[in-house]
């Protein structure tokens, strides 16, 4: 029997862009937020495009925070999109301090409006803007495997995490004057600020690589 | 347009082969509409009308989507005392909005992003209006996108570097280039308009057709990043 992915419809995040990535690499999925298949699923996607407090908000309502937390940790294959990769943090700045899932330690903030130099940055970026190995970590075996260093990926975004612990980071990616986590890689866990959906050819190939890596083919 | 929605069927279509960004504008009213056109695969909405109509509109959307989701359209005609002002309705219903002072309240208000358009110079090919683009990219701190008049690589590279836009939004000088390419004007597009002129070869004697590539080449030849 095929493996199945599911999409978690949080009734926000724009979920038919990642399924049509996801679905164009192979993948079988469904979109749903019934506690039942997201107990079931052999992977969980977690989309983006959203606001913080309101994502974790209907979160809650669904009844999906507990659930989501012990899928992730009994180590289901988890994929995170933007505000996917945010929600896993402690707690965010947006719109007033804002609890996150906790899964990982640390917080997610607001980039600055001005550089070092006293410059304006427009935020949210909304760019393709390039992804780097955090502090020379390899990215055979992760979801990044066959990506060229430097890479041009699609942001949008006016926060970013700030993981405590360095190891967690896949990538780096500067804005303004903020060098920044844009995506982290723990066991199970991969997500990613930027848009694999939204970023074309190379964006596809961050999904297949993915689908391989978790035997989800 | 006077609030129609037609387009769920054409942005289903796009998102299902297109993986790259999608903006959706037109006829969007309320927050029902936007989950709407999220859901048939756009990423992101640009309103005007109502926004004008309902300032608070903005508020309200960018708190429910992000402020990365919510585009505000600003659709400028200049005056014939020199001031611009913001129209709805396809530039056809004036409303007494000043462009720069109604920018900067959309910013407040939690938009993401500006497209300020040109109804004077828009699918003429005269080049875009500097003063305005600069005027509003000068006024927010969020990212500005002009459009309206471009009509070839040169003007694309220079409303960036001189009008200090963060994006340009091109049609007709990549339209007339992929018209004359695939020489035909699918019938099934007939329900949508008239469709004669499309037909006819016509172009705008100042658009110099091109595409996307050689658009690109030119802002990097001027020392911008762009993504090839």
């Amino acid at each position: 029997m095929s493996k199945k992915t599911v999409i978690i419809d949080y009734q926000l995040g724009n979920l038919f862009s990642v399924n049509q990535a996801l679905k164009k690499n192979g993948l079988e999925t469904i979109i749903s937020s019934d506690p039942k298949d997201i107990k079931n699923a052999d992977a969980l996607v977690l989309p983006g495009v959203g606001a913080f407090s309101d994502a974790m908000n209907n979160l809650k309502g669904l009844g999906l925070i507990d659930l989501l937390k012990h899928s992730i940790d009994k180590g289901t294959p988890f994929l995170g999109v933007c505000l996917g990769l945010q929600m896993l943090f402690d707690k965010s700045e947006e719109f007033g301090d804002c609890e996150g899932l906790g899964i990982i330690k640390g917080v997610v903030k607001k980039f600055p409006t001005v550089n070092n130099v006293n410059k304006r940055v427009k935020v949210p970026q909304i760019a393709w803007n390039s992804i780097h190995p955090s502090g020379g970590r390899s990215w055979k075996g992760t979801p990044l495997d066959g990506v060229k260093e430097g890479e041009d990926f699609y942001f949008v975004h006016s926060f970013y995490v700030e993981p405590q612990d360095v190891n967690t980071i896949l990538t780096k990616t500067t804005y303004g004057d903020t060098s920044y986590a844009s995506s982290i890689f723990i066991s199970n866990i991969f997500a990613c600020q930027f848009h694999p959906e939204k970023s074309s050819v190379e964006g596809l190939k961050v999904y297949k690589k993915w689908a391989e890596i978790n035997n989800l083919l | 347009l006077y609030e129609r929605n037609s387009l769920s069927d054409i942005i289903s279509k796009t998102a299902k082969e297109i993986f790259i960004p999608l903006t959706v504008g037109g006829g969007i009213r309320n927050i029902r509409d936007i989950k709407n056109v999220l859901r048939a695969g756009a990423d992101k909405v640009a309103i005007n009308t109502a926004a004008i109509k309902n300032p608070k509109f903005i508020k309200d959307a960018s708190l429910t989507f992000g402020s990365s989701t919510i585009v505000v359209a600003i659709e400028a005609i200049k005056q014939s005392d020199g001031q611009y002002l913001a129209y709805t309705d396809n530039g056809r219903e004036e409303t007494g909005f000043e462009v720069v002072s109604w920018a900067r309240r959309v910013e407040e208000l939690g938009a993401g992003e500006i497209v300020i358009t040109s109804v004077d110079k828009e699918g003429t090919g005269e080049g875009f209006d500097l003063k305005l683009v600069k005027m509003v990219a000068e006024a927010v701190c969020i990212p500005v996108i002009a459009h309206g008049g471009c009509s070839g690589p040169k003007d694309a590279a220079m409303i960036i570097n001189e009008g200090w836009a963060d994006a340009v939004a091109v049609s007709s000088v990549l339209h007339y280039k992929l018209i004359s390419q695939i020489n035909k004007v699918d019938e099934n597009f007939e329900v949508e308009g008239n469709t004669s002129f499309m037909k006819s070869g016509m172009i705008y004697s100042k658009i110099k057709p091109c595409t996307i590539q050689e658009i690109k080449s030119e802002i990097k030849n001027t020392g911008i990043a762009v993504r090839f």
